[in-house]
């Protein structure tokens, strides 16, 4: 378990001021100057050895992400910094906590890592719906403004950097780094082709790193406890802390600061109070928000909570935004609501995506009541095949994986479904 | 050079080039509907599937992907086959296929490709989508149902056109093509639209229901309603032209058609002459042929008879003309109907030299009296482009809504004596310089100005000849070729009084001027030449007879014949040929081949296919001074010839699309 004092986020319930005093006192801003006098290539290096990985969901080596952007203009363009917080998957909350509680972290984090990939300025991509979280970040940034410690010669460091905040308008796509990027500029949030990737070609066609909120916010305490320490907790190639938010069927759903790797089990017992009804009543769990594929009860019961522990059980870490249905669930009804969201949230620009999304809600919705054939779920396995690889983003893939968790684990509840409702209507007919 | 390897077929691709365009050089086809050539790529109907080493074990949109070396490349693996499938399947599940009822039948890319690539049958049972449709104006019809998403009309509009009108709103399935506020596209080019959209969503409003295209007869054929020369495709079922659609020439329109080029046609049908006419008592009465040929000998037209080109005729009639008016000794040529007297003695200087592939790669252009977008759209496309790749745009003449970034330099045309900084500075670091001189610009004198800012600047250089005029008419480089020019213009002919005018379809003329001649109008419109005209003798329009056109570059093409004249409609040289013996001379020619030779023979350029070479520039007359404000010809883009005046599409786009705001005020 992590002890108190190797906490990062140490304000996330928000029991202290979030302003710059308190977090002072925390230890943000504390001789930034001297962080960043460490110059670019170490401050990577130090981020590459602490193996962290991005915090947003696909789990990319942060170190060497910034490590793709140039060492220098050639051609008189700048680099950007985009942080993503446009947090929208369901079950993820983590980000909001950090920008409303702590939101100094991810300001003084910016303006490291802006300075390590030699950006100009970060714009932090705010969700539209986190209203509250956009004022607070705001008067953050002016704070540190005034106070010196972003903008001109930020921190006395020499190292001119700004940081702008740029409110979305409520669409889940957005979240994608290149849509993020299109909707930054003012265009429709739709996914951009890659290659060229944002490290060569991103905002406004210069080289842009899109970063998630804890990414950046958990930077300057790395860099202040050393990359050793960070790297000490979790397993081989999943290290460090991570803020897991756990809701649905436990008995007080939280967000907390965990290490890497943590039992499930520990987990939900030492945090969460456990599971409604006891653990004999756990149905499933969706270990890292919406996208990724359902883990059934005695899978995931003593599985390690990290990148490559659940991927092994065919899910994912995504945000840890664990999801845990008991028995009372409706699985299905729960899926075809999951699906209904990716239909609701795609962009339209591709074809399978656009199309396919709305085929499997359709069918799902139809599933749940049991109005189908047996074989009508080979055909939902394949069309999510088809539109899973096929799309330009991630959301594809996204709405396919909790279909092909839930056929995979639960297909007798859906054939006793339709056998059922066949029935019924088969005695109707007599 | 790249080389990679297709289906195990190891080929070098040019750098740059696309896995898409790989597999193409190898001869695979590789299934598409997003992806054109001559738009940006939206790689979103991943349709072009492929598989590549290296690569992510998941199939590849090759039309985004870059052709690297060592790449592996499969077209024909099952994953390839199974992924079109499933992209096939996706696209027809929410489209309505209602092919029987699509005018896009026969020519649809869905059809075609689901035909090749699809799984047969659907396994869709859940309600399909219907979208409402949109009002995009006169010219296109939108079925937005079985609209596929691909984007190709956006990106036209937006990359070629350069106007912002069609976007798209809402998103996932619920997403839709739709223009701003439903308002219909506006531009000179919107119609291009139709032919790049795959699918029947954008349908040809005019055409609607008109003809399948296994009917049709197809002949390849030069549009006349501007002086860019568009390689068109005539359809035609009958003795009617059904459509006009662009050829592929990149040289000349690359593959798009101004509206008025593509919708004139139905102007062929209406308003036509198909008698002989001849006026009494004031009135126009129907005649016949011997009874005109008789009044015109009457007119004693021996060496006094003039002949005026309009702007659509083609080279042969003109030479036939031409002919008749040296056996009947004269040589009074005009056909600058609206009293240009320019000075033609050096065709350099009235000819687009840059040529209009060239234009593209122009940094610094002076636009002195041209209303491009109107006088030449395609051309506009051309300077677009060139503004695109940095070049800098100066305008002498009234604003305009240029579709790039241009600095208008007030309307007065004796700015060129006193150039602003600004163009000196551009122009004298300009590698590729150059200078277009519109009608307005000529009409005030520009053109030896020009020259000498030519001249100044020099815009001659190794490779690049930046001295340009952009002409209106069709028939004008070939008129001038065949010496259509007087010193003095009109006004020179109208002074000599002549007994006999001849009028070869120039209905821009002022008649007035003429009143006392006996005035002969061979044409095929009921149209101002026609009301003015003493004997109206009925011919042929560009649809109905092999010609020869030179366009603004002097590039010389060929148009083919399509249909044939309505009534006793002639082609207009079988008339001149008899007015001959009517007339008691020779011309020198029997048939259509004698009279080619005898053209080519007297302007060898006019034998063949391509550019013509005029030679040096002409040095500037410094004492020539342009001075006077600018106006541009053309009053309305959809009515600036007979054919568009008497179609009945023109009609409502002039109406719908620039008097729209008159009309309104007027119901008020």
């Amino acid at each position: 378990m992590l002890a108190d004092k190797d906490r990062i986020f140490t304000n996330v319930y928000g029991f202290q001021d979030w302003g710059l005093k308190a977090a002072q006192q925390r230890g943000d801003w504390d001789n930034t100057k001297s962080l960043i006098a460490r110059g670019q290539d170490s401050i990577i290096d130090e981020i590459k050895a602490s193996g962290l990985r991005g915090r947003g969901g696909a789990g990319f080596p942060t170190g060497l992400k910034w490590s793709f952007m140039p060492k220098e203009s050639k051609d008189g363009r700048p680099s950007f910094l985009v942080i993503n917080a446009d947090e929208s998957e369901p079950g993820s909350c983590k980000d909001r906590e950090i920008i409303r509680h702590d939101p100094h972290k991810l300001i003084e984090g910016a303006l490291i890592a802006g300075f390590a990939m030699r950006a100009r300025a970060a714009y932090i991509y705010i969700r539209g719906e986190y209203i509250r979280e956009a004022q607070t970040l705001q008067a953050a940034i002016e704070q540190a403004y005034e106070a010196g410690l972003i903008g001109k010669n930020a921190s006395q460091s020499g190292y001119d950097f700004d940081v702008f905040l740029h409110r979305g308008a409520g669409a889940y796509i957005c979240g994608e780094e290149t849509a993020m990027i299109e909707s930054l500029e003012g265009k429709k949030g739709q996914p951009r082709l890659k290659p060229p990737f944002p490290a060569g070609a991103g905002l406004y066609g210069c080289p842009t790193t899109v970063n998630n909120v804890e990414s950046i916010a958990v930077v300057p305490t790395i860099l202040r406890r050393g990359a050793a320490w960070f790297s000490s907790f979790g397993r081989e190639g999943n290290h460090g802390t991570k803020l897991f938010q756990i809701s649905g069927h436990v008995e007080k759903p939280c967000v907390v600061e965990e290490e890497m790797s943590i039992p499930f089990r520990e987990l939900i017992e030492r945090h969460c109070g456990g599971i409604t009804g006891g653990w004999d009543n756990l149905l499933a769990v969706i270990p890292g928000g919406s996208s990724v594929p359902l883990v059934p009860a005695e899978q995931i019961m003593d599985a390690p909570m990290d990148f490559d522990g659940l991927k092994e059980l065919g899910s994912g870490l995504g945000t840890a935004a664990v999801i845990v249905m008991d028995k009372s669930t409706d699985i299905v009804r729960a899926i075809s609501r999951i699906s209904y969201f990716y239909k609701h949230e795609s962009c339209g620009q591709c074809t399978p995506c656009r199309e396919g999304t709305g085929w499997m809600w359709r069918m799902m919705e139809r599933l749940r009541t049991g109005d189908a054939a047996i074989e009508e779920i080979d055909m939902l396995q394949q069309v999510t095949k088809q539109v899973e690889g096929h799309t330009i983003c991630a959301l594809g893939d996204a709405a396919a994986w909790p279909i092909q968790g839930l056929i995979r684990h639960f297909r007798p509840e859906l054939e006793r479904r339709i056998e059922e409702h066949n029935a019924k209507f088969a005695e109707a007919a007599e | 050079m790249p080389k990679v390897t297709v289906d195990g077929q190891e080929i070098e691709v040019p750098n740059g080039a696309t896995v898409l365009q790989a597999c193409e050089l190898a001869g695979k086809e590789i299934p598409r509907f997003c992806y054109h050539e001559r738009l940006s790529i939206a790689g979103n109907c991943r349709m072009c599937l492929v598989e590549v080493k290296p690569g992510p074990p998941k199939p590849q949109a090759s039309c985004a992907l870059p052709a690297t070396d060592g790449q592996e490349i499969r077209t024909d693996t099952d994953m390839v086959k199974t992924a079109r499938e499933g992209v096939m399947e996706f696209l027809l599940i929410n489209h309505p296929l209602d092919c029987p009822i699509c005018d896009q039948g026969g020519e649809c890319d869905l059809q075609d490709q689901s035909m090749m690539y699809g799984r047969g049958a659907t396994r869709y049972e859940e309600n399909k989508r219907a979208v409402t449709e949109k009002y995009m104006g006169p010219l296109i019809k939108t079925i937005m149902t079985r609209c596929i998403h691909c984007t190709r009309c956006v990106r036209f509009s937006e990359e070629i056109a350069g106007v912002d009108e069609i976007g798209a709103i809402y998103r996932g399935e619920d997403m839709q093509i739709t223009t701003y506020l439903e308002q219909a596209a506006s531009h000179e080019l919107s119609a291009n639209v139709i032919d790049l959209c795959p699918v029947g969503a954008l349908t040809s409003r005019p055409y609607a229901f008109e003809a399948r295209p296994w009917e049709l007869k197809k002949t390849w054929s030069i549009d006349v309603s501007d002086a860019v020369g568009a390689n068109i495709r005539l359809d035609s079922r009958g003795r009617e032209v059904m459509r006009a659609l662009p050829r592929i020439n990149d040289a000349v329109n690359e593959e798009w058609l101004s509206d008025k080029g593509r919708y004139q046609v139905d102007g062929l049908s209406r308003r036509r002459l198909d008698k002989v006419y001849i006026r009494k008592d004031g009135k126009l009465v129907p005649a016949e042929w011997n009874e005109a040929f008789a009044a015109i000998a009457a007119a004693n037209p021996k060496g006094s008879i003039a002949a005026v080109a309009g702007d659509l005729v083609d080279c042969e009639t003109m030479f036939a003309a031409k002919a008749l008016l040296g056996a009947l000794g004269s040589d009074h040529l005009e056909g600058r109907q609206t009293g240009l007297d320019y000075d033609c003695s050096n065709l350099a200087a009235v000819n687009f030299n840059s040529t209009f592939e060239g234009i593209e790669n122009a940094d610094a252009i002076l636009i002195v009296g041209s209303q491009v977008r109107w006088e030449a759209a395609l051309v506009n496309v051309r300077l677009r482009k060139a503004a695109k790749r940095g070049a800098k745009i100066f305008v002498v003449g009234p604003q305009w809504d240029t579709t790039y970034p241009a600095t208008f330099l007030g309307e007065d045309a004796a700015v060129l004596h006193d150039l602003p900084q600004a163009i000196t500075e551009a122009f004298s670091k300009a590698e590729r310089p150059a200078v277009i001189v519109g009608g307005g610009g000529l009409a005030k004198g520009a053109l030896h100005p020009a020259l000498a800012f030519a001249e100044q600047f020099n815009l001659v250089r190794e490779g690049w000849n930046g001295f340009n005029v952009l002409h209106m008419a069709a028939s004008r480089m070939g008129g001038l070729m065949l010496g259509y020019a007087q010193k003095g213009g009109i006004g020179n002919i109208a002074k000599a009084k002549p007994n006999v005018l001849i009028s070869l379809g120039a209905d821009e003329l002022d008649y007035g001027a003429f009143a006392d001649s006996l005035k002969v109008y061979i044409g095929h419109h009921g149209d101002a030449g026609a009301h003015a005209a003493d004997i109206i003798l009925p011919g042929a329009s560009y649809a109905e007879k092999d010609g020869t056109y030179v366009n603004t570059e002097g590039r010389v093409q060929f148009a083919e014949k399509a249909v044939f004249a309505p009534g006793d409609a002639r082609e207009d040289w079988t008339i001149l040929r008899a007015m001959a013996d009517a007339l008691d001379v020779s011309v020198g020619f029997d048939s259509f081949a004698e009279l080619q030779s005898a053209m080519i023979a007297a302007v060898p350029a006019l034998g063949e296919e391509g550019l013509a070479d005029f030679g040096q520039l002409p040095n500037a007359d410094a004492s020539i001074r342009a001075s006077g404000a600018i106006s541009y010809p053309i009053a309305d883009f959809y009515m600036t010839n007979v054919v568009a005046r008497a179609s009945a599409t023109m009609q409502r786009c002039s109406s719908e699309l620039l008097h729209h705001d008159d009309l309104k005020e007027a119901a008020e």
